[in-house]
């Protein structure tokens, strides 16, 4: 259990998928001007990200290598047309402010990359977690970012006016702010995660994902073989 | 002879310092403050003195939480707080011209490593972040009370671009005598402290000429209906003179200084023409400061005797 919940944790903070992994940036920059786009992203790529790496952890050992792309991305696709065929039917609204970011989950960066990093390589328990941690992991600093953008930027917090018109900075709401808010998150997490005295320096390390990989090293070599 | 000590160039020193250069900007910039009071009242001043206390406070404060040298004696925050006040109008709410200063000095100046670290201009991205935060606010613009009717309902960029003015104004345009930013409409005293920052050598001046006559170029070909008067109204003397010759964010030299001050004025031109954005000049500058690294690589000259690369 103890393994399981490192994996959990690893996801939030060590190894969080956009403020350390760098990945699916496009729609937390996009969709965190507001708290209530941020929380239905974040549900829908957790919900997401936890179907396709269970599935495509069951299904590690029957995908052909050579296929396994398109095969991941069918089944992602099959869990966003869920997600977004059950929102367009009850949560209209929320449908229609994420717009195209909810189909554009198909090509996240981040459930692409856990399907190929971690859940064509683990068993189904392990990448239940790591989607759940990742998925948390993402939904963390979409919420944060909103938060921060919605009350200074609008002046609302889920909608409900919390700071008086006309004591409202605009930029925050502009992809500028959101750029300047990613930069500080990123700052403020890799400060946070520093120990005493030592620089926190993330570390992506090669978990033999030669595929994904371009650099020239004798793993490679040894794949050919 | 023990005391023989061998160390690297430059071994001869000017006396000249960072102090000296930023208070003959600050002296520069002194005849247009009082023309700036003169003709929007005694909030101009109160809002230069606010907006130059509040980078020097934010300075400071950051670089004793930060536990760094203070370096707030070199006036360069004076400096950069004096220009933020200077783009805003007079009536702009004093919070909001101290979220500029907040913008400059810490997000732009000191995260970045300080005076000389900056890749862009601090106070343009203080101004910029105001433009784009409180664009009703920053665009309220005061109107003089001397202002003669023609000038005194609308910017003369605007009303340039419309066609409704000629040169009989010229004399109001160039003494400022029209609505505007505080520091940005009185021509005359903004050329004047640039010819004092001449004198002095503190600023060459390529990058103005280039910049002014190239945007009157470009604005003649662009087919804008005044371009002689419009390079003496909206903010490019102000721009062209004191932001765009900022050492830290300009090429080192003269032929990249060339470069980049043509560059300033076509994309001055092109906005003001096309677009008709009240922040054409800040906009063509930091784009402009954004490329600087590349001019610089590609203007470097070559070392007498020395032997090229490949």
């Amino acid at each position: 259990m103890k393994k399981r919940m490192k994996i959990l944790l690893n996801g939030i903070f060590k190894e969080n998928p956009v403020l350390i992994l760098a990945l699916g940036c496009c729609s937390v920059l996009a969709v965190s001007v507001s708290v209530t786009g941020g929380l239905g992203m974040g549900a829908a790529l957790t919900f997401v990200l936890v179907c396709s790496n269970v599935v495509i952890s069951l299904l590690r050992n029957v995908i052909p290598s050579k296929v396994r792309i398109p095969c991941y991305i069918v089944v992602i696709a099959t869990f966003v047309t869920l997600v977004e065929m059950l929102m367009e039917a009850y949560l209209k609204s929320l449908y229609d402010s994420l717009g195209v970011f909810l189909s554009l989950i198909v090509v996240n960066c981040i459930v692409l990359g856990r399907a190929e990093m971690f859940a064509s390589k683990n068993g189904v328990v392990d990448s239940f977690f790591d989607g759940l941690g990742m998925g948390i992991g993402y939904t963390m600093v979409i919420v944060g970012m909103s938060v921060v953008r919605e009350l200074f930027g609008a002046g609302t917090l889920l909608g409900v006016r919390i700071i008086p018109e006309g004591y409202q900075l605009g930029i925050l709401t502009q992809a500028p702010g959101g750029f300047f808010l990613f930069g500080c998150a990123i700052a403020i997490l890799v400060a946070a995660m520093a120990k005493k005295g030592k620089k926190f320096e993330p570390k992506m390390g090669c978990d033999g994902n030669c595929a994904a990989c371009g650099t020239a090293c004798g793993g490679r070599k040894e794949e050919a073989k | 002879m023990t005391s023989l000590k061998a160390s690297v160039s430059p071994h001869i020193r000017g006396s000249r310092t960072t102090h000296r250069i930023m208070l003959d900007v600050i002296i520069a910039l002194m005849p247009t403050l009082v023309a700036s009071v003169i003709l929007f009242g005694f909030r101009a001043l109160l809002l230069t003195a606010i907006s130059a206390a509040a980078c020097v406070a934010f300075e400071y404060i950051w670089e004793k939480l930060m536990k760094k040298p203070i370096t707030v004696a070199d006036l360069s925050a004076v400096v950069t707080g004096i220009l933020i006040a200077f783009n805003v109008p007079a009536s702009m709410p004093i919070w909001e011209l101290l979220v500029g200063d907040l913008v400059a000095i810490v997000a732009v100046k000191m995260l970045f490593g300080g005076i000389g670290c900056n890749f862009v201009n601090p106070a343009l991205v203080g101004r910029v972040v105001m433009f784009l935060s409180f664009t009703a606010d920053m665009t309220n613009y005061s109107y003089p009370a001397a202002a003669v009717d023609a000038l005194s309902s609308a910017t003369p960029l605007a009303l340039i671009a419309s066609g409704s003015i000629g040169w009989e104004h010229f004399m109001d345009i160039l003494c400022g005598v029209h609505g505007g930013v505080l520091g940005e409409t009185c021509a005359l005293t903004l050329i004047t402290g640039g010819l004092y920052l001449c004198a002095r050598e503190v600023i060459k001046p390529i990058i103005p000429l280039a910049y002014i006559g190239s945007t009157l170029l470009f604005s003649w070909i662009f087919g804008s209906p005044d371009p002689v008067l419009s390079i003496f109204s909206g903010g490019l003397m102000l721009g062209a003179i004191y932001m765009a010759t900022d050492y830290v964010t300009t090429p080192f030299t003269n032929l990249g200084k060339l470069i980049f001050g043509l560059g300033c004025g076509l994309l001055t031109s092109l906005m003001r023409v096309f677009a008709n954005s009240a922040g054409a000049v800040s906009f063509s500058i930091l784009l402009m400061n954004l490329v600087v690294p590349y001019i610089n690589e590609l203007t470097m000259p070559k070392p007498f005797g020395g032997v090229t690369e490949k």
